[in-house]
């Protein structure tokens, strides 16, 4: 039993935003597997709720004309991972995903419930971050959409405004076309765990193969947000591959990182993974894209 | 007969459990009942000043509200041991139902009694405790600063008991010329069960007496401690154990029992239902001890142990429980491993502000052998000898006895184990193949054995009662004190009735539930000695059940009894092997009967004043990532010498659960506290890293299978006993890897990352 | 304090086979339903909050911890428990069966939610390699078995069933 106040449901996209309008003080549930949990904990004991759970029209992932990669909020983890646009344009955020919890967790678990918390340590965010995806919000003026690394404000705070709902995750055509990315989990078991630090980079190659276009890494964990190591991305942009490459760009994400000390990890600790992790992943989307090294 | 046992029989329990029919404590709870929860403290140390229950008592559906100011003044042991009527052995009573002075952060101050589930939560936030704090100290070496105020007032310096163990002479031994001194500080840490069931129990009156339903190990110790917390006579408190999801040690004490039984009492004898959250299962039940060990050795150099000294400090949190037994048993285990002429022990069982130490699967043994076998490695790195040569030559040698327990090594086990062990993981090419590596990631293998002590005697009480009752149909049920579990007591138990009395296994039925109104007394599961004591009084009251049937054929046969037997439900003459009637047919002709009705039942109490050595060994194959600062556990082996195996299928998969168990204990699973404040920090399943499917390699479970003597069936310990040697030879496998000696558990990214730093192998 | 009114919700489901209505308490859990409501008792509660699996159940053919799924979110779903495996005469299902006969059952609280996991898995048709099924496992807990056996069981249980299906696909 949970200790909900009122439980709204609603029926239609529409429907949410005049509820989220009528009970401003009443919290969004998608999956629940956040919501529900602090609930119980006491955080948000006797809180109503507006249930967007059943909204299939926010769910799927779809192709648009332009190429954009569209995720309905309500996709589930599973369903992100499973499916076929995914696994052929940004398989990395599938295999980040799938890193999430356990099997059933990524059953429950959605991609809009995973970057509306806010949390630094959402699997799905640094990938979402190191891609510049944009976080479209529906909302009694229509839609609104934002760069997803404005979309996060400060820790455990979205940018989500009176009367709005989250309800896509876009992918432009110019992020993922040609490019790889790989994604490392790093915690301290292999299943049902959270991110001590996560690690997501993608790079774009020349035709040969020998020069890198364009790199980008983001972090979870890192930072009180999901954040981009933007030194590192400039530093191996232009540049010849190479291990040793690998190894600078390595070194420059301790430019703009900056986790804290917590008792999940030390900060010294989390400076030395983040710096091997970027340059694993590095070295793991060269060779995804066709490059040597 | 040796028909059943032996045989890997499927679990008597299987179908009940595969099908959800197996009931549990909470599937057997009456829906009315109420609901009561706990208000825990929010400091580590303190005195509660004062209550504030009006706001939480306006919370609709609100019963009860009760506190610490309301309860009996009575202190009560918790420890699942037998009572001893000599008070000097009796456990410390150092707990209330609900404590004023409360001792770590989530005791437990005030109680909510509740219609429901909801309103009992929002009335515990609602109720306003406000406290006297004290310093808290979570450290055991912190704690035994004298001038702390005492977290028990009976109890200064909080040390609840220091005991020595002495031998030969240590100072003038190590006066030797050309010894070598090998020294060591071995940490292991404050870990939970972890059983997927929590504990929960309710209680309800019945004519004018209380019963409590419990998830708990040990039925007729929790009847005596509700009897004692609530200062009644035992006989007005009957306690029912269904099926229980798992104990390993926790529920071997009396935990929410008393309490939930005096709530009941407090609201007219209506049910009263209470149930641990996973957080307060972590925090406020009990966990290991976590023990610091200082360990110095004098060797000469061929490894000769001229004299050793061992200091162990305890941590046993909040409240005694079972207290120094634990620390106790690890000290006793170390002179005795490697026997050693000059001996100087000091343990001490010491209180802080942690949750309360108890029981936990391995008893000390885990904490000993990580301290042990870590330092055997290092006695061998020092001198350059070779792990598995040095523990042949100085392990405790065939026909050694043991002064006080009487134990003796029979057989050649240590050396049949290893040489299993070596030959399954193909161990000699890999260690010499894994030294001098380079590389970021690295392979390494490496060796522990363990001894352990079958059941309590002579420490302890052991007793254990059966009761056999006949039906028409010649099929039996049996009941015992001992519980099911989940380690299959109840299937191993039939095996054991069915040879014992001669009967077909499927003619034998395990009463599994106890009631203490109906079964025997026994007093539980725990110390690894259901099958050993089993052994015992199954024989025993089959021998008993047995010659009332032999006497009953005799009259109804009018063959002499010298010449009957019963074998596999049938009266047979041994002259000719010929069957006169069966089982079924004897038992109907003796219960209707005209003349001299009997139902054909006995009950035997069996007193056990012996005891048993279990031994084993592991081989544990590492890959250590040294950048990464991760350690992956490639493969691991445990071998056992248990003696008889009763059914080696669920022998074998008693072992995978305990390799388990070690596994998290090597490399992952630690309660950690807030060190100012000992709030808990990762009470839960998410941040308490209990090791998942994907943490473990295909464990291997071997056995050598040496009778132990002294049990009528040739059975000892193997419960525990997985859980022991797992944590170092992980430790020792990762030494053998990168060359650095970690002397704590469990081995995380976070410890590899500081000593890797320090060794070099990582830049700062 | 303000007097709550409790919401209450007619859920209508098909459970186990059957279609069910229910009037329930919005703030019931899955769980919760399930337990109080119609008695199957497999459902276990380990955690409450989604770590251990032990409330694991199938809607809509995906395995969910009904802990924290609210019980409401059924309308219209098909809900499946353990206890739909046994058959009319108590026999039991592959997976069952495999789970009694590898040992894999002990303390028996975690087994009903590993058994319907197993089931999500034996019903995809498909073919795993054991670090596959590792995978797929991995939201259960489990502090009996060092999940060997269950893995043991999970295989067997996948070779029964594909053996049964190509007896079946030889068959006229």
């Amino acid at each position: 039993m949970y200790d909900i106040d009122v439980l709204y449901q609603a029926k239609s996209v529409q429907d949410a935003v005049k509820l989220r309008l009528a009970h401003p003080e009443a919290d969004i549930i998608a999956g629940g597997s956040d919501v529900l949990v602090q609930m119980r904990e006491g955080k948000r004991a006797g809180k109503s709720l507006i249930s967007i759970q059943t909204l299939d029209e926010i769910r799927g992932v779809k192709l648009e004309d332009d190429g954009t990669i569209r995720i309905g909020s309500l996709t589930s983890f599973s369903h992100i991972t499973r499916d076929p646009i995914i696994q052929k344009y940004i398989n990395v955020l599938g295999e980040a995903v799938d890193q999430v919890g356990g099997p059933q967790i990524r059953n429950i678990g959605t991609i809009g419930g995973n970057t509306c918390n806010g949390v630094t340590s959402a699997d799905s965010a640094s990938t979402l971050f190191a891609w510049d995806a944009i976080v479209e919000l529906t909302g009694p003026d229509g839609i609104r959409r934002l760069p997803i690394s404005e979309f996060y404000i400060r820790a455990g705070k979205v940018d989500i405004r009176e009367g709005e709902i989250q309800t896509a995750i876009l992918i432009p055509k110019e992020s993922y076309e040609d490019t790889c990315g790989h994604y490392i989990k790093y915690a301290m078991r292999n299943a049902m765990d959270i991110a001590t630090l996560g690690t997501s980079v993608n790079v774009r190659l020349s035709a040969d193969k020998k020069t890198v276009l364009r790199a980008r890494v983001a972090f979870g964990v890192a930072g009180p947000i999901p954040l981009r190591a933007v030194t590192a991305e400039s530093l191996a942009a232009g540049q010849p591959v190479s291990m040793e490459l690998a190894e600078r760009f390595a070194q420059a994400v301790k430019a703009d990182i900056h986790p804290r000390d917590s008792w999940r990890a030390a900060k010294d600790f989390r400076m030395h993974i983040a710096v091997e992790s970027a340059k694993r992943a590095f070295i793991e989307s060269v060779k995804l894209c066709g490059g040597a090294l | 007969m040796k028909k059943y046992t032996g045989k890997s029989v499927l679990r008597v329990d299987a179908y009940d459990k595969a099908t959800g029919r197996a009931k549990y404590v909470d599937d057997l709870c009456p829906k009315d009942a109420l609901i009561m929860k706990i208000c825990h403290s929010t400091i580590g140390h303190g005195y509660v000043k004062s209550i504030d229950t009006a706001e939480a008592e306006a919370v609709p559906g609100v019963i009860k509200i009760l506190t610490c100011f309301d309860v009996p003044d009575i202190q009560f042991p918790t420890p699942g041991h037998p009572w001893s009527t000599d008070p000097h052995h009796q456990d410390p009573a150092d707990r209330k139902l609900l404590n004023r002075h409360v001792r770590y952060y989530g005791d437990d101050v005030a109680v909510v009694i509740a219609e429901n589930e909801i309103a009992a939560n929002q009335a515990v936030r609602l109720v306003k405790i406000d406290y006297d704090p004290l310093p808290v100290a979570l450290d055991v070496q912190e704690a035994m600063d004298p001038s702390l105020p005492p977290i028990h007032g009976e109890c200064p310096g909080n040390v609840i008991k220091h005991t020595d163990s002495r031998k030969g002479n240590y100072e003038q031994a190590i006066q030797e010329p050309g010894l070598i001194k090998v020294e060591g500080w071995y940490d292991t840490p404050t870990v939970q069960h972890c059983h997927i069931e929590n504990h929960g129990c309710y209680a309800y009156e019945e004519n004018g007496r209380i019963v409590v339903v419990s998830s708990t190990q040990i039925p007729h110790i929790v009847r005596r401690i509700c009897g004692q917390a609530l200062g009644l006579p035992w006989g007005r408190i009957r306690v029912i154990k269904p099926y229980i999801g798992g104990g390993f040690g926790n529920k071997q004490d009396a935990l929410y029992e008393p309490l939930t039984a005096w709530c009941t009492t407090q609201v007219g004898g209506r049910p009263v239902k209470f149930e641990c959250t996973r957080e307060e299962t972590f925090v406020s039940n009990r966990v290991r001890h976590a023990i610091r060990t200082h360990l110095i050795s004098y060797v000469r150099p061929d490894g000769r142990i001229v004299a050793r000294k061992a200091e162990l400090f305890s941590n046993n949190g909040a409240y005694a429980s079972h207290a120094h037994s634990v620390c106790a048993k690890a000290l006793g285990s170390l002179p005795q491993l490697y026997p050693c002429d000059n001996f100087e022990g000091d343990a001490y069982t010491v209180y802080t502000n942690r949750p309360a130490a108890g029981a936990m699967r391995g008893y000390g043994m885990p904490q000993a052998t990580f301290a042990m076998e870590s330092h055997t490695d290092d006695i061998c790195k020092a001198l350059h000898l070779d792990p598995i040569e040095y523990r042949r030559k100085y392990l405790m040698p065939v026909g050694y006895v043991d002064g006080f327990s009487k134990n003796e090594l029979y057989a050649d086990s240590f050396n049949q184990c290893l040489d299993e062990a070596i030959r399954a993981t193909n161990y000699y090419e890999k260690y010499a193949a894994y030294q001098n590596q380079t590389g970021s990631v690295r392979k390494g293998i490496g060796v522990s054995v363990f001894w352990y002590n079958t059941a309590v005697w002579p420490i302890s009480l052991e007793s254990s009662s059966c009761r056999m009752v006949v039906n028409q149909d010649g099929s039996i049920q049996f009941q015992t004190g001992e519980t099911e579990i989940g380690q299959g007591c109840d299937t191993a138990y039939s095996q054991m009735v069915a040879d014992a009395v001669g009967v077909p296994l499927n003619m034998v039925h395990a009463v599994s539930t106890q009631d203490t109104d109906v079964t025997p007394y026994g007093t539980g599961a725990y110390a690894s000695r259901q099958t050993y004591v089993g052994s015992f009084c199954i024989t025993k009251t089959a021998n008993a059940l047995r010659e009332k049937i032999l006497k009953q054929a005799h009259e109804y046969t009018r063959m002499p009894i010298e010449i009957l037997d019963l074998v596999d439900g049938d009266i047979v003459r041994i002259t000719d092997g010929r069957k006169l009637m069966t089982l079924g047919e004897l038992a109907t002709e003796c219960l209707y009967s005209l003349e001299h009705s009997e139902h054909l039942t006995a009950e035997e109490t069996a007193q056990v004043k012996s005891n048993a050595y279990s031994f084993g060994c592991c081989i544990a194959e590492v890959e250590v990532d040294i950048p990464m600062c991760k350690t992956r556990l490639t493969n691991i082996i445990n071998v056992h010498d248990c003696g008889n195996l009763v059914n080696p299928a669920l022998a074998e998969a008693q072992v995978h659960g305990g390799m388990s168990m070690g596994i998290g204990y090597a490399l992952s699973e630690q309660l950690l506290f807030d060190p100012k404040t000992g709030k808990p920090l990762n009470n839960n399943l998410l941040d308490y890293k209990l090791s998942t499917f994907l943490d473990h390699p295909h464990l291997e479970a071997r056995f050598v299978q040496n009778p132990e003597p002294t049990s009528p069936m040739g059975v000892k310990a193997l419960g525990e006993p997985p859980v022991c040697p797992v944590a170092s030879a992980i430790r020792n496998a990762i030494r053998n890897a990168t060359g650095v000696s970690i002397n704590c558990c469990p081995i995380t990214p976070h410890v590899l990352y500081r000593e890797f730093k320090q060794a070099g192998l990582i830049e700062e | 304090m303000e007097k709550h009114i409790t919401q209450y919700q007619t859920v209508h489901f098909n459970l186990n086979g059957k279609d069910v209505e229910k009037n329930v308490d919005v703030r019931a859990s899955l769980t919760d339903m399930l337990r109080n409501d119609f008695s199957l008792h497999s459902v276990k509660k380990g955690c409450e909050v989604g770590e251990c699996g032990a409330c694991n159940v199938i809607i809509d053919g995906e395995t969910f911890n009904s802990c924290i799924y609210l019980a409401v979110w059924a309308e219209g779903k098909h809900v499946r428990t353990l206890e739909s495996l046994t058959g009319p005469n108590g026999e039991l299902s592959d997976i069952q069966q495999a789970f009694v006969e590898e040992a894999a059952i002990q303390c028996g609280f975690c087994t009903p939610g590993f058994i319907m996991t197993a089931v999500e898995i034996l019903e995809s048709g498909k073919d795993y390699t054991d670090d596959e099924l590792r995978k797929l496992l991995s939201g259960h807990l489990c502090r009996c078995t060092g999940y060997e056996n269950i893995l043991r069981a999970v295989k067997s249980a996948i070779r029964k069933t594909q053996a049964r299906r190509r007896e079946a696909a030889q068959e006229p």
